[in-house]
């Protein structure tokens, strides 16, 4: 079993990495390009015969204790059995 | 009166923290490797700059988990004196030791040089032998001292008093221009609510010898020092 964590900044918080991302994409002639956000991703190998609620609650308390930053970030969890 | 340095993989401000406290302020001190747990007979640990555990996930994010961190928790609690340097700083905000975060400078450059920084507030124990408005030139080297909080904690810490520092022109002013990295309203130094948990991007142990172009830096230790003395 797999969890997939993303851990994005939070929509009021402004990340310069992200425009200068974009800055380099319009640069390459991509157009119509409204904003570019850079999140991080996580994939955690959970044991195969794990309930999924046990492995989303898991995942979840991993995500907000130690991935993500709840001062400047958001996190979502995905489960793939 | 006791000092430790506490040392992480990836800390490489902890010599001279070390240098400082024993030659400039004249004290005993000890490194404290992070997997110390007992800190009983120190009476101020400074937790230096540097890159600990590379930066990985988050700066200052994995030190948060080292064994000491518990007893510097304590430590802490107990109404002793925790004084964080830049990587140090962003150590006791992933911690939860001090409100806030860190992000990447908004000009996004690893900013090295020195800057000038404003005492906000000279009734603590790390800024007592300071003036009010006085102008400190000390150097910072980061690349993610951009100080972040929410509305609510940013009205605590202004309503108590609790922004030591703010990034300033040599006159004093505020101004964009002023600011390296962005932090909101200047900030470059904050403290606890008890204010015995000090945090700040600049380097004070980088300024204090005339030979490396400040000893501006001294007078934060010698305050700190007096504190201890006075407790």
């Amino acid at each position: 079993m797999k969890a997939k964590v993303y851990v994005t900044l939070k929509p009021s918080v402004l990340d310069p990495q992200g425009k200068a991302i974009q800055h380099s994409v319009e640069l390459l002639g991509f157009e119509q390009i409204a904003d570019i956000r850079q999140g991080k991703y996580f994939e955690i190998a959970l044991d195969a015969d794990l309930p999924e609620n046990i492995a989303r609650q898991t995942a979840e308390r991993i995500a907000k204790d130690v991935l993500a930053n709840p001062v400047i970030e958001d996190y979502r969890v995905e489960i793939n059995k | 009166m006791k000092f430790g340095v506490v040392v992480f993989p990836g800390s490489n401000c902890d010599h001279d923290a070390y240098h400082v406290v024993s030659k400039h302020v004249g004290q005993p001190v000890d490194f404290i490797w992070h997997k110390q747990t007992d800190l009983s007979g120190y009476d101020a640990l400074i937790v230096p700059g540097g890159f600990s555990y590379g930066d990985y996930l988050r700066a200052g994010a994995l030190a948060r988990f080292s064994p000491v961190m518990k007893a510097v928790k304590d430590f802490a609690a107990a109404g002793k004196f925790v004084f964080g340097v830049c990587n140090g700083f962003q150590i006791l905000c992933e911690s939860g030791l001090l409100p806030g975060a860190l992000m990447r400078n908004s000009n996004l450059h690893f900013v090295c040089q020195h800057i000038n920084i404003r005492v906000e507030n000279e009734k603590t124990p790390y800024t007592s032998e300071l003036d009010a408005g006085e102008v400190l030139s000390i150097p910072i080297a980061h690349a993610e001292g951009n100080y972040v909080c929410d509305d609510r904690t940013f009205a605590e810490l202004e309503d108590n008093n609790r922004i030591i520092f703010r990034y300033c022109d040599e006159n004093g002013e505020l101004s964009d221009e002023a600011n390296p990295n962005g932090s909101r309203s200047n900030i470059a130094g904050i403290c606890n609510a008890e204010g015995n948990v000090l945090g700040m991007m600049p380097h004070p142990e980088r300024a204090c010898e005339e030979l490396l172009g400040s000893n501006d830096g001294r007078d934060i230790f010698r305050s700190l020092t007096k504190a201890i003395a006075e407790k």
